[in-house]
């Protein structure tokens, strides 16, 4: 089968998709080769997204913690506020090349979403979102965006609701609608040639991240740690560095209340072997193969999935997979808006959390890079909550 | 012989097109399922596909989801439905087919789940999102137990038709639109043409599935094909039905008039 990484990855997909997603492969291996689409990917990545982004030293906070020093790659500043921008741009220049009109995703915290619904209104395609009726409820900000742009949303009620379920939405209405759309998957999941496809357009934050820490340096991180759901940013990041084994590479996955609870998102940590939207991957499931509910406080990692290369990267030890609560997350959400006043994603405060932890144990002759995949306005309703505020006037 | 074989040998001598009905098991209940399928056997199914029910069926549209669904909310397992199929076997020797999404028989187990799946009396697998890249990761230990992989082909196949069909055994499920089961009320699938296509490549039966609603419409599918394959309908009768006794004597109603029409169809 096409597509491995391992013995993960492939095309686990009704045969009424294989043909699209085989004339998908070939398309892409032609675009990312072709200099004229590239130079267009490139051009949109700077002027309409703000590209490079800059890769920032957290003097205070690396001093708070009294160890390794502490950069964020800020992809929170990216245009939407989160590097799903980088694989949309990607996908719809693609999508508009291959003569599609109309583009669909699905949606978890709506980042992906809002990233596809503002490229759907600058390359003027039409598009719909499909999102669980669970998050909608969570993250009614983005859902009120997506319309503005001129997206539909699209409800899904089946299963619990989350981005599982708006996967299996999306993926529904591509198999009816197959002659004119484009599914813009949101992370290194999926299908070949999906995982690749998304790496590709997302690894330009690992190429810039690369050159700026050698630039501000002189050498090559000790540590580069990112969220994990799907796990785009983290492949991103990731990827440019794979061969120098110098650099660590940790993701760090969803805990929720606890992993010795059952409320928890924790794919590589507590998953098995298994097969999930079209992919061969580590997944949270019974014995009988049924997806498992799963949960985080963030709903961009609250996916009982996760992207094949990262299973791949687990299993032959590159890269190192750990876990953090919800209650983690906060306390590095709050720590990074007081010392360095910057508000991040949920999704990116597990990441925070994480590298709050290791620094201090390190020397202050290492460094560390987080990957700081988005801003956190949208949560602020949820963060609120948890804290006992209330917001509503 | 597989039973799938002396079925459509059986119905080729008759001359009569098969009916082939989509249930979930489970759904209501395993007991139910079990008189359900002895139920629509007896009013004229010639070959049963048992659903086992899925957490997340990508290729089934809200009939079937909602039916699964019902299905595991009810705590139905695996075992359930292997031991279900045992007690039918006791009653019944018609061709009876799982279909099954790839994850749970590999979660299970393959070699596990096939072998069990003979020795309960399984005739087949569907196995509706393992693309024919994916077939040899199965077939060697399905054709050692005699278990058959259907072979699945749909309108957007084209030139796969002639590899997905090589060595294919059984039949050969034809699906007849872009897109989910459930019911349409027409399909602008050219079915003509699709089907000559496929007959080009293949000498197994051909059955065609996915959008049928009515009796008209599999009337209209069979002159196509050997057999026409009926699901979210039986199971939107059902659901409908006010008590289980009612959605079994709905279903084989249905059941019936749908196999009167497909034998007045010869002609």
């Amino acid at each position: 089968m096409k597509g491995r990484f391992g013995q993960f990855g492939g095309q686990y997909v009704p045969e009424t998709v294989m043909n699209a997603v085989m004339e998908l492969e070939l398309e892409f291996e032609k675009a990312i080769k072709d200099e004229s689409f590239l130079e267009e990917y490139r051009y949109y990545l700077k002027e309409y997204s703000g590209r490079e982004t800059p890769l920032y030293y957290a003097k205070g906070l690396s001093e708070k913690y009294g160890g390794a020093k502490i950069y964020f790659k800020r992809e929170d500043l990216n245009h939407t506020g989160a590097h799903k921008i980088n694989n949309v741009l990607g996908q719809i220049l693609l999508a508009k090349r291959m003569g599609k009109k109309r583009v669909i995703a699905e949606t978890g915290a709506g980042q992906h979403g809002v990233a596809t619904a503002t490229v759907a209104a600058l390359l003027q395609m039409e598009c719909e979102i499909f999102m669980g009726e669970e998050d909608i409820r969570r993250q009614s900000l983005n859902v009120f965006k997506m319309k503005m742009l001129g997206a539909k949303v699209t409800a899904i009620k089946s299963g619990t609701g989350t981005l599982k379920d708006a996967v299996n939405g999306a993926f529904r209405d591509w198999v009816t609608n197959i002659d004119n759309t484009f599914y813009v998957i949101g992370s290194v999941m999926g299908p070949h040639p999906y995982p690749t496809m998304v790496r590709e357009f997302q690894r330009i934050i690992g190429d810039e991240t690369r050159r700026q820490i050698i630039e501000k340096e002189g050498r090559l991180p000790d540590y580069l740690i990112a969220c994990v759901g799907g796990g785009s940013n983290a492949i991103g990041i990731f990827y440019p560095f794979i061969e120098d084994k110098e650099v660590k590479l940790i993701g760090v996955e969803a805990a929720g209340l606890g992993l010795d609870t059952d409320q928890h998102a924790a794919t590589i940590t507590k998953g098995s072997l298994g097969v999930i939207h079209g992919m061969k991957t580590y997944v949270l499931h019974d014995e009988d193969g049924q997806i498992m509910p799963v949960y985080s406080i963030s709903a961009g990692l609250d996916y009982p999935g996760v992207g094949p290369e990262h299973a791949y990267l687990h299993e032959s030890k590159r890269a190192q997979y750990v876990a953090i609560t919800d209650k983690e997350a906060l306390d590095a959400f709050k720590e990074l808006c007081l010392m360095e006043g910057i508000i991040p994603a949920i999704e990116s405060s597990h990441a925070i959390a994480y590298a709050l932890k290791l620094a201090p144990k390190l020397s202050k002759e290492e460094v560390i890079i987080v990957n700081l995949s988005g801003r956190g306005d949208k949560d602020i309703n949820i963060i609120a909550r948890e804290m006992g505020v209330d917001l509503h006037e | 012989m597989n039973r799938i074989d002396l079925k459509f040998n059986e119905l080729k001598d008759k001359k009569e097109k098969a009916l082939i009905t989509f249930i979930t098991a489970g759904d209501p209940d395993i007991v139910t399922t079990v008189n359900l399928v002895l139920e629509i056997e007896r009013a004229g199914a010639d070959l049963i596909e048992l659903g086992i029910p899925y957490s997340d069926p990508v290729a089934d549209g809200e009939v079937i989801q909602e039916s699964s669904q019902r299905a595991l909310n009810n705590g139905v397992k695996i075992r359930d439905i292997m031991k279900a199929v045992e007690e039918i076997r006791n009653k019944s020797s018609i061709p009876l087919v799982y279909l099954v999404y790839y994850n749970c028989i590999f979660k299970y187990g393959i070699e596990k789940f096939i072998r069990e799946c003979r020795q309960v009396g399984i005739d087949g697998l569907i196995i509706p999102d393992l693309p024919l890249e994916g077939r040899g990761e199965i077939i060697d230990c399905a054709y050692e137990n005699d278990i058959y992989i259907i072979p699945m082909v749909a309108p957007t196949s084209e030139e796969r038709i002639k590899k997905i069909l090589k060595d294919g055994r059984g039949f050969v499920y034809c699906v007849s639109i872009k897109g989910v089961t459930g019911t349409r009320d027409r399909i602008s699938t050219d079915l003509r043409g699709y089907m000559n296509l496929i007959n080009e490549y293949s000498k197994i039966p051909k059955a065609i599935g996915f959008g049928v609603s009515n009796v008209e419409m599999a009337k209209g599918f069979s002159k196509y094909a050997e057999g026409v394959i009926v699901g979210s309908a039986i199971i939107k009768a059902m659901a409908a039905s006010p008590n289980k006794e009612e959605g079994i004597r709905r279903a084989a109603a249905f059941v019936k008039e749908l196999k009167l029409a497909l034998r007045d169809n010869i002609s």
